[in-house]
């Protein structure tokens, strides 16, 4: 018995040591974020607590001098966009590869398939002449398009839903006279709901999180989104990291609140879409 | 982009025109075609998407590699292989392959990490959602913001060596100054960062076995390693492969936390940003696609070796 309590404390122990080694370095930095120059200049260590818990002087500084607003605002329109169609086009794959047998089918499920595979980053080499052809370079929809074309993990998610759908239904309505688009979206894009729900989830949080696309693509200041308009801090702030600790809080708060307040969908969500 | 409006319109033409092919009853006839062309409807702009940003970058890059172009001017020549070997015989490009290696230490590390908290999770343990919550948090940040906590956070008299200092510890190791060091340090960064996304796949995994497997073990007397021996590790075995697997390709295309941390400096170059610092710095698009092709043509073997080993049946799409 002594043995297994034993073992019991060392598990608490690794488990205590795993949220302190993942909780420290973003308490630092909430802590750096509430001091204020002076302090930071004195030297007081970084896990000295600040002077007053309530100085929130360079959340101010931060958001106006790192342009954060017009960053959440661009952040929030690409949001918008790329996942309104990534869930129009999504379902629409999903229903057409689960519901219909054509040519060729095994070739287009091939073509998404392989497609998952292919690292983004790496291509943008090239998507990059593509998409500056179409005259979209440093303009919001550069981005929007890309997150749009390009997500497989959704289409998945989709299939999956739309193939546990009865074809009863389907059919049930083929026989009140409904064509092909009506059984779309009257009855199959309805009874998404929960798959809609964590593409949305999923699609946020990684578009919301995405640096290299905007990086490249919107280099003009008024068209950063948050993760640019962050890094930019790099340059003017490089020695104020009270500032730059309130930007990086800033961008986490949403994620947190999001993820406390959806925490099921999240891990159910993430699953789905890492075991693709 | 002719190529790709060419190509939508040819994958509507053949399901109408196969209809004709085969003539039955009037009505009949007319109902087929309409089925044929309708999937195709759904399909013409995730396929138009599709193949626009994803399959002709690839046929372009497959292209621009065997020529030596710039990205800009009109003029370019074919070079044949001239970018692959320089790839694979310089030596300061070459350099990349071993920083993966840091890379792919860690994820050895972040796998068993992960394999042990979510075994550990598995049980009845007290504040269980709050531990899980916090170690697939993480995942979820920004890239940016975990660049800049973590700058903090290695900083001369930052977050590390204050720690340290309160262990009676002090050095002024510049932790980013060196190349061994500075890969350690991105390596441990990545860890951090995506230990928790293997964990809840993990847990997730272990939970879906049947509560009676551990109930009839404990009943035979099984100790805790034993359940986990012969009931947890049979059970997890394909995610773990697959992790294991994605973790390779995940080693070669790692980027945004030494981009943004060091931006490429002090050797922690990787394979990703010295092809797109290639691309867009220094205007070598040929040979910056040859790059891309190599590491596309490596990820798609490392798959290929996965799918041989891990013949899953939940992976299919059809």
């Amino acid at each position: 018995m002594t043995r297994r309590a034993v073992a019991r404390t060392l598990v608490y122990l690794s488990l205590v040591a795993a949220t302190l080694v993942v909780l420290l370095p973003l308490g630092v930095v909430l802590l750096t974020s509430l001091k204020s120059e002076t302090e930071m200049a004195e030297g007081g260590g970084a896990l000295s607590l600040p002077d007053d818990p309530l100085n929130f002087h360079n959340y101010v500084s931060a958001f106006e001098g790192g342009e954060m607003l017009s960053a959440f605002g661009n952040t929030a329109v690409i949001l918008l966009f790329s996942i309104g169609g990534t869930v129009l086009i999504g379902s629409m794959t999903a229903y057409a590869i689960d519901r219909f047998t054509f040519r060729f089918k095994k070739v287009v499920v091939a073509l998404f398939l392989v497609a998952a595979l292919v690292p983004g980053v790496t291509t943008q080499v090239a998507t990059f002449q593509i998409v500056n052809s179409f005259g979209m370079f440093d303009s919001l929809w550069a981005p929007i398009v890309l997150y749009m074309g390009t997500d497989i993990v959704s289409i998945y998610i989709f299939l999956q839903f739309v193939r546990s759908i009865p074809i009863s239904l389907d059919e049930a309505a083929r026989l009140d006279g409904a064509g092909a688009f009506t059984i779309y979206r009257k009855i199959i894009f309805p009874l998404l709901r929960p798959a809609i729900a964590t593409v949305v989830i999923v699609k946020g949080i990684t578009v919301y999180n995405d640096f290299y696309i905007p990086f490249l693509y919107l280099p003009s200041e008024d068209l950063g989104v948050i993760s640019t308009s962050l890094f930019r801090f790099k340059g003017p702030y490089a020695a104020h990291w009270e500032t730059i600790s309130a930007g990086a809080v800033l961008v986490i708060l949403p994620t947190l609140i999001v993820f406390l307040s959806l925490q099921r969908f999240i891990y159910n969500g993430f699953m789905r879409g890492a075991t693709r | 982009m002719a190529d790709v409006t060419e190509k939508a319109a040819f994958r509507t033409g053949p399901g109408a025109a196969t209809a004709p092919a085969r003539p039955p009853a009037r009505a009949p006839r007319r109902a087929r075609l309409r089925r044929g062309v309708t999937p195709w409807l759904f399909l013409i702009a995730p396929l138009a998407l599709l193949i626009t940003f994803t399959y002709a970058p690839i046929a372009n890059m497959a292209a621009y590699s065997l020529t030596d172009w710039d990205g800009v001017s009109p003029e370019l020549h074919y070079t044949g292989v001239g970018n692959y070997t320089e790839i694979f015989t310089r030596e300061d490009l070459f350099r990349v392959f071993f920083v993966s290696g840091y890379y792919l230490a860690a994820s050895a590390v972040q796998i068993v990490a992960a394999l042990y908290f979510a075994t550990v999770l598995s049980f009845d343990v007290r504040f269980r959602n709050f531990f899980k919550g916090v170690l697939f948090f993480p995942y979820l940040i920004n890239g940016v913001a975990i660049g800049f906590v973590f700058l903090y956070f290695f900083q001369d008299g930052g977050t590390l060596d204050s720690v340290l200092g309160l262990f009676g510890y002090h050095s002024d190791h510049a932790w980013l100054g060196t190349p061994v060091s500075a890969n350690t340090s991105l390596a441990g960064v990545s860890v951090w960062r995506y230990m928790g996304v293997n964990f809840v796949l993990f847990l997730g995994a272990i939970q879906s076995i049947p509560g009676e497997l551990y109930e009839a073990a404990e009943l035979d007397g099984a100790n805790r390693w034993q359940q986990f021996r012969h009931i947890i590790a049979p059970g997890i075995k394909p995610v773990v492969t697959l992790t294991v697997i994605l973790s390779i390709s995940g080693s070669l295309s790692a980027f945004e936390i030494p981009y943004i941390m060091t931006g490429g400096a002090t050797g922690t170059e990787t394979f990703v940003i010295q092809t797109l610092n290639l691309a867009f710095r220094f205007n070598k698009t040929g040979l910056a696609s040859a790059a891309a092709i190599v590491l596309l043509l490596i990820i798609l073997l490392v798959t290929w070796v996965q799918r041989r080993l891990v013949p899953d049946d939940r992976v299919d799409l059809v």
